[in-house]
């Protein structure tokens, strides 16, 4: 049998959220090796709406809503940097965002919620709440069914494509990339771990584990625990169009390219990443709800993705108890988070240490003490 | 280039950026212009490089042009009428008020 290869810190999992560490990692000098199964894998990083979204998140987790709000204030310079770094516009954009409601009782709920949250989070981030008429002067093209909205100029968006193609640009440049790589087992091994994978193992000084929905069956041996579950959005894009959308709408953004994309649908349906009629036609009359105007436009293609869900919602960093050095990365915002990721999170990993601040991001919380 | 394996009489016509197009009625829109040595059906919204048809089979989206005032019509999946008008695609449409 060939002898292992051997290298610093192996990263499990190469969509945004892996090849944020992973860049992040290598920026800090760290010897790392990025596993990724490939494109066949399900990458929440290649189907999903590409918003850096604030408002509203948190709700529940003043933690999260921290973490959200530090990350997103930190996607310029990210976005500036990186950028610069691989030559790749990441077409990141922060005209604000609205949040559309369409009865009074839902703008109430909502106006309520995000007022709660406010008071629990010690990063700023402000909000408006807005009727018809306020939305009119921003978006003339809003329907008068929607009743109101809260406004946040926070939330921004980027092409998650070209962000996943800059981080792993740059990353190549330092790191070793393992594209057609998946990673079947994961034990510790001497004082490190070993990674085996169909193109022969490797021995890593420290493993992080960040493949999404993989991190499930993988967790348990490292002695990590991840109980995600997928959940599923199905989402339409339109014909291109010259831009007329100067906002984001929680549901629906205009790309640079042109593009108009829109989806909203949550839906528990196991691995199974299909399309379904009934759920893309309401998806599409309430795009039009909204926006009568997108009715006139034609959509071109639908597809669907799973979102990598906690219980909770909040995202887990997690270190193993029974072997230090194998740490868990598992967050449904990869996208808003990429900074934090690449940035403070990198720099925890490659000190070998999570702050202690995280500590509501643990993965104990989900463990229920015998009584 | 291309050459017509239907043979009858021509028995109606259309018009592309203005210039009268003989056709049949019926006949698949991008192959008349095709046929027209037409090569450039749309620029492209990024940078303005001139299209055509590659696929043929309303996949590539190479092929769009305005039909009647409706834009980003796919030819290879349109019909010849007597009288339309068809426009290039130029660039990235304006969204209809």
């Amino acid at each position: 049998m060939r002898s292992p290869h051997k290298t610093g810190i192996a990263v499990i999992g190469g969509g945004i959220v892996g090849a944020s560490v992973a860049y992040g990692l290598a920026a800090r000098g760290e010897k790392v090796t990025l596993f990724d199964e490939g494109d066949i894998a399900f990458r929440a990083a290649r189907g999903n709406l590409g918003n850096v979204w604030v408002q509203g998140k948190g709700a529940g987790g003043p933690a999260y809503a921290d973490l959200t709000r530090r990350a997103a204030k930190d996607w310029d310079d990210f976005a500036h940097d990186l950028g610069a770094e691989s030559g790749i516009d990441l077409h990141f954009r922060r005209p604000g965002a609205f949040f559309f409601c369409f009865t009074e009782a839902e703008l109430e709920r909502r106006s309520k919620t995000l007022t709660d949250l406010d008071a629990q989070a010690t990063v700023p981030s402000r909000f408006e709440v807005m009727d018809n008429a306020g939305i009119r002067r921003l978006l003339p093209e809003v329907s008068s069914a929607v009743v109101g909205a809260t406004f946040c100029s926070d939330d921004g968006t980027t092409n998650p494509f070209h962000l996943l193609r800059a981080l792993l640009s740059v990353f190549e440049r330092r790191g070793d990339y393992r594209p057609g790589h998946p990673v079947a087992r994961l034990a510790p091994d001497g004082s490190g771990f070993r990674v085996e994978t169909p193109q022969g193992d490797w021995l890593a000084d420290r493993v992080i584990l960040t493949a999404g929905l993989g991190n499930k069956e993988l967790a348990p041996g490292l002695g990590l625990s991840a109980p995600i579950r997928p959940v599923r959005g199905q989402i339409l894009v339109t014909e291109k169009l010259k831009p007329f959308l100067r906002y984001g709408i929680s549901f629906i953004r205009q790309t640079v390219e042109g593009g108009v994309i829109f989806g909203e649908s949550s839906e528990e349906a196991g691995l199974d990443d299909r399309t379904t009629p009934d759920v893309i036609q309401t998806t599409a009359q309430r795009a039009v709800a909204a926006l009568p105007l997108l009715a006139n436009a034609q959509v071109v293609r639908s597809w669907a993705a799973l979102r990598v869900m906690s219980p909770d919602g909040m995202p887990v960093y997690a270190e193993s108890a029974a072997h230090p050095g194998a740490f868990l990365v598992t967050v449904h915002s990869g996208v808003t988070l990429a900074p934090f990721h690449a940035g403070p999170l990198a720099t925890a990993l490659s000190a070998g240490r999570l702050d202690p601040a995280w500590q509501p991001f643990s993965s104990d919380r989900f463990s229920v003490p015998a009584s | 280039m291309f050459q017509r394996l239907d043979l009858r009489e021509f028995d109606t016509s259309f018009t592309f950026a203005g210039r009268a197009i003989p056709a049949r009625e019926g006949e698949n829109l991008a192959a008349a212009i095709l046929r027209a040595d037409i090569k450039a059906f749309r620029s492209t919204p990024r940078s303005g490089a001139p299209r055509g048809p590659y696929c043929m089979m309303g996949v590539c989206f190479e092929c769009l042009v305005t039909v009647d005032g409706e834009p980003n019509r796919q030819a290879c999946l349109e019909t010849v009428h007597g009288g339309m008008v068809v426009e290039p695609q130029a660039g990235a449409a304006e969204i209809n008020r």
